[in-house]
């Protein structure tokens, strides 16, 4: 019985320990994808504007 | 091992709201607008360049390349860190100094990168706003035309030219798993495919030959050592894509120095020949899975991944006594990337180019919206790859720490003015930096100085490890003239 109540124990400090645990992925995630975002936003900064006109445009012959 | 090696980076140029629409023009304009040259009447010396030797054993007809001294010095800038930027053709061009060994080449080039970004930025201000100057590290225009990125490799001329070809075909093909930059689309007739691999293997249409240009060859044969051809050959590759990504650079150059030096100690890995390279090295940059079989010459089916990993284990073992940091190095970060890219590629997405550029355009896409051929993907294929801290992609996800790291910024920094050490390009940035208005042309292979009363002097460097700062800094620092340098080196 002591044996079960410990094991019993031990099962619900795990479950709290992956609970922690996942609230960390979680929480890590968020922040990876509130990072994401403000990347991606600066991307749109940087890019070249008309990017269909200056890709069309870009040609590079000659060398090697 | 001991091995002299190097690259050459062929950069593409946009000019946006130019004054001028020819490329010749704005490759000189941009090459000419580095600040940092200690002179600017430096001439490139051409009397030992020859690249119509084949390594088969033949000259192949051609004219030499002879400048007139003033477009010479229009398409020529002696670096004092011993690299040379230049235009060849229509295109901004960058070498670095000859390096000994994976680690140095990494630092040199991303240096090279820097200096390109430096050019672009003065270049705008020269302009006034008569023209907006991106200069991009890749190597393709995505309509079909590509520009090379070629590593130089100095290997023992008793390794047979038969043995190389052997050898390094399985290896050429196979690499670009980790050495690929990665690219939307497909060109040179191929299929479309929404992304590859590398950006080069769309390109290459034969297995052996001279050409850069046309009907690239996998392995190239150019047989131009700059040093005693009777002890060395040059192994040049122009099958690499160029990499922003240090690691990528350094895991490509690393482990391609790698089995060309153990082909120079005897050792080979036997049995990984394919039946068809060419159709191959498409293949494998279109298998983002890495999981297709690549048929052998032998008839087993090998992945991309075995065939280096034969390589890998072939290397491991040779070098298992080496105390050399960079080589011990190289290895154990190729055998971590190979496991990575066996178990899933795209856990590297901090380390090599594909994996990043892909995962950065899918996170894009993703929340645009958008497919694999709307212009902006197409924008930020290209955009990926520019030099420009501000505008370059790459840079914006290195800012951000996002993509792993080898060398740190102070690093960079120092290889842009400063020669390595330890081979014959210490000699030539040493001397363009204390006797800038003496020096009147250098090459690989010679420095040649102005001594007064219309005499030039021309001191040969045949040997690539002589001119090292072991062997002549003594001498440069107790010399105040050039004068002086010269007789104490017996001339």
């Amino acid at each position: 019985m002591a044996k079960q109540e410990q094991k019993k124990k031990k099962g619900s400090e795990q479950s709290e320990e992956a609970a922690t645990a996942n609230a960390e992925v979680v929480e890590k995630g968020k922040k990876t994808e509130e990072e994401l975002d403000a990347l991606m936003d600066e991307i749109d900064d940087v890019l070249e504007e008309n990017a269909e006109e200056f890709i069309k445009n870009y040609v590079q012959k000659g060398g090697e | 091992m001991r091995m002299v090696f190097g690259t050459e980076t062929e950069f593409g140029l946009s000019v946006k709201h130019g004054d001028s629409p020819d490329p010749v023009s704005n490759a000189i304009f941009l090459v000419n607008s580095y600040p940092f040259l200690s002179s600017t009447s430096v001439l490139w010396d051409y009397e030992n360049e020859n690249p119509l030797v084949d390594a088969r054993g033949f000259e192949v007809e051609g004219e030499r390349e002879r400048p007139s001294p003033e477009y010479n010095r229009l398409l020529n800038k002696p670096l004092n860190n011993g690299g040379r930027l230049y235009v060849d053709g229509a295109h901004p061009e960058y070498s670095t100094p000859e390096c000994t060994n994976a680690r140095d080449v990494v630092a040199y080039e991303k240096a090279g990168e820097r200096i390109l970004a430096l050019c672009g930025a003065m270049a705008d201000r020269r302009k006034q706003g008569e023209g907006h100057f991106s200069v991009y590290k890749n190597n393709t225009d995505s309509k079909g035309n590509s520009y090379g990125y070629h590593e130089n490799y100095l290997v023992s001329r008793t390794v047979p030219f038969d043995l190389i070809v052997a050898q390094l075909t399985p290896f050429l093909v196979t690499r670009q798993i980790f050495a690929g930059a990665g690219k939307v689309g497909a060109e040179n007739k191929t299929k479309w495919v929404d992304y590859q691999i590398s950006q080069r293997s769309d390109f290459f249409e034969v297995w052996i030959d001279l050409n850069t240009m046309v009907k690239r060859p996998i392995i190239n044969t150019r047989d131009e050592p700059h040093a005693d051809a009777a002890r060395y050959r040059r192994f040049h590759v122009i099958v690499g894509d160029a990499n922003m990504s240090e690691l990528s650079t350094y895991l490509k150059v690393g482990t391609t120095a790698l089995v060309l030096a153990m082909l120079e100690e005897g050792r080979s890995v036997p049995g990984v020949e394919i039946e068809n390279p060419v159709q191959s090295i498409g293949n494998v940059s279109r298998d983002l899975t890495l999981k297709r079989p690549i048929k052998l010459a032998r008839g087993a089916q090998w992945r991309a991944l075995e065939i280096q990993r034969a390589y890998w284990e072939a290397a491991s073992l040779h070098f298992s006594g080496s105390d050399d940091p960079v080589v011990r190095d190289v290895i154990e970060r190729w055998r971590v990337v190979l496991a990575a890219l066996d178990e899933e590629p795209m856990q590297l997405d901090r380390v090599l180019d594909w994996v990043i550029k892909k995962r950065l355009i899918e996170s894009y896409k993703e929340r645009k919206g958008c497919g694999w051929k709307d212009p902006r993907v197409a924008m930020m294929n290209l955009q990926y790859h520019d030099v420009s801290e501000e505008k370059g992609l790459y840079h914006a996800l290195e800012r951000s720490g996002h993509v792993d790291r080898l060398l740190s910024d102070d690093a960079l920094s120092h290889a842009q003015e400063h020669p390595p050490t330890d081979t014959r390009a210490y000699f030539r940035g040493a001397c363009l930096k204390k006797f800038p208005k003496e020096v009147y042309a250098t090459s690989w292979t010679s420095v040649l100085f102005d001594v007064g009363d219309g005499t030039i002097k021309r001191l040969p460097l045949m040997d690539p490890l002589k001119g090292s700062a072991a062997l002549v800094q003594p001498l440069l620092d107790c010399s105040r003239t050039v004068t002086e340098l010269l007789s104490r080196m017996a001339l």
